[in-house]
């Protein structure tokens, strides 16, 4: 720490602004793609909704039109949303 | 007493003008991408962005104090030095207005002062510390950092959403844009429209209307309000061009991810206190979208371009603002605040007549970019 930069609040800066600034439209884009992908892992070229989920938990999401996909989609775009909230209101509550 | 409160009056009405180009000239800030990606109309984006800025005017008053006090010595400081740092404001935003150039109006205000403030004073009467601890240093981290943020939200949107049919991603994201787009409007009347609040706070300080360290009343809070959405609305698309068409061809995703690490870097770094130019940040992280996108072209001599004006920001409006005071004060007083005035008026006004003979408007803002702002004169035909 010096008198220059204050270092402490710079790599703060660094660490939430990858978290949010890159986390949300990453979480955004997982959102969209569990709400439209049709099944398989991801990169396959997704045919249509309605297939079944591959046997993976993890690309359990890929399962579009599925119920677990569109609850996966829900679950994304209200943390975003959640996440504007609280950006509004610690604006608010800065002064 | 009438006399300075006529002199009080032109320092009012110049900060308002400052306001006032300070939106306009930053629009771009927060719509150029989602103009330039079909997310929004061109007049709905500006008008959205508008009324956030009225909103983000309103919402949060932490910055107002920063932008004088820790940079110039307050007590030196006269209505007439505060006036003629505003002329080296107006008259840089509306020269690069002019050239397309998203050049930081902060600078621009924060270089007009420091400039008057020198000429009437002396070099004692800045304090250089703060100036590179609070603007110099910031000014170059933010842009890498969030040029860097928006590269790697880029990567993984893209990653995230190879597998989503063309069309669905661009809609999604469209809306998506929208949401980051008007948190970074939000940001930047939180910020910005403080920063000239603080200004006319600092005149009737220095007139002695108001105490020392006390908050802007509410007819200033109110008026810069106004002023910078009025601005934001009329749109400077001759910047919104530049931003969206000329440094990245942007794609919806893109977008979103610049937008989203913009919102982010500005209100963090508000959240610490530093009043960041919200012009370097956007444009970092526009660019920081180009570098995070497999085979996106990114015009970086366009990014030179402006990364140039961005280091001649603070000297020529420093200058223009020295200039200024020097004028004002050799021709002594009111008369002297009000001959610059006028010259000011006129200077702006040619400013605008001289960018009408290459418009860029909400009709040709995301015309084919051919290398220049200006785009290629259409056809009758089309």
């Amino acid at each position: 720490m010096n008198t220059w930069i204050n270092l402490g609040a710079l790599w703060r800066i660094v660490v939430v602004g990858i978290l949010l600034g890159a986390g949300l439209p990453a979480l955004f884009a997982i959102g969209l793609r569990a709400l439209t992908v049709g099944g398989g892992a991801g990169g396959s070229t997704g045919a249509g909704a309605g297939t079944t989920a591959t046997a993976e938990g993890a690309q359990a999401y890929d399962a579009g039109g599925s119920l677990s996909g569109r609850v996966i989609a829900v679950v994304c775009f209200a943390l975003v949303l959640a996440a504007i909230g609280w950006g509004i209101y610690s604006i608010v509550n800065q002064s | 007493m009438s006399s300075n409160d006529t002199l009080l009056a032109l320092v009012v009405v110049t900060a308002l003008g400052f306001d006032f180009t300070n939106g306009f000239h930053d629009t771009g800030n927060a719509m150029a991408t989602s103009i330039a990606t079909g997310a929004l109309p061109p007049r709905i984006a500006v008008a959205l962005s508008g009324v956030l800025n009225l909103v983000g005017a309103f919402l949060s008053f932490s910055v107002a104090a920063t932008i004088a006090g820790g940079l110039v010595q307050t007590h030196l400081v006269t209505p007439t030095v505060v006036f003629a740092g505003l002329v080296g404001g107006i008259l840089w935003n509306l020269a690069t207005w002019y050239l397309g150039i998203p050049s930081s109006s902060s600078h621009a205000l924060i270089g007009g002062v420091i400039g008057s403030t020198l000429a009437a004073a002396g070099g004692h009467a800045v304090q250089w510390h703060g100036v590179v601890s609070k603007v110099v240093l910031p000014a170059v981290l933010s842009p890498v950092i969030a040029g860097g943020v928006a590269a790697l939200g880029t990567y993984l949107v893209y990653r995230i959403s190879r597998s989503v049919p063309e069309g669905t991603r661009a809609r999604g994201f469209r809306i998506g844009q929208i949401g980051s787009a008007s948190m970074v409007s939000l940001a930047h009347g939180t910020n910005d429209a403080q920063k000239t609040m603080g200004v006319i706070t600092l005149a009737l300080i220095a007139n002695g209307s108001l105490q020392a360290g006390t908050k802007a009343p509410t007819w200033v809070i109110v008026s810069c309000a106004l002023a910078i959405s009025l601005g934001t609305y009329l749109g400077g698309w001759r910047v919104i061009r530049a931003l969206g068409k000329g440094l990245v061809e942007i794609e919806a995703p893109q977008g979103m991810a610049a937008e989203s690490a913009s919102a982010a870097t500005i209100l963090l770094s508000s959240s610490f206190g530093y009043s960041l130019s919200t012009t370097h940040v956007a444009t970092g992280s526009i660019l920081g979208s180009g570098v995070g996108k497999q085979g996106a072209e990114v015009r970086w001599n366009v990014a030179g371009r402006m990364a140039t004006a961005w280091l001649l920001t603070l000297p020529s409006a420093g200058v223009v603002g020295a200039l200024a005071y020097k004028a004002a004060d050799g021709i002594g007083g009111q008369s002297g605040v009000s001959v610059i005035f006028v010259v000011l008026a006129a200077a702006s006004a040619g400013f605008y007549l001289r960018s009408r003979r290459t418009a860029v408007h909400a009709g040709n803002v995301n015309a084919e970019w051919t290398g220049s702002v200006a785009p290629a004169p259409v056809p009758a035909a089309a």
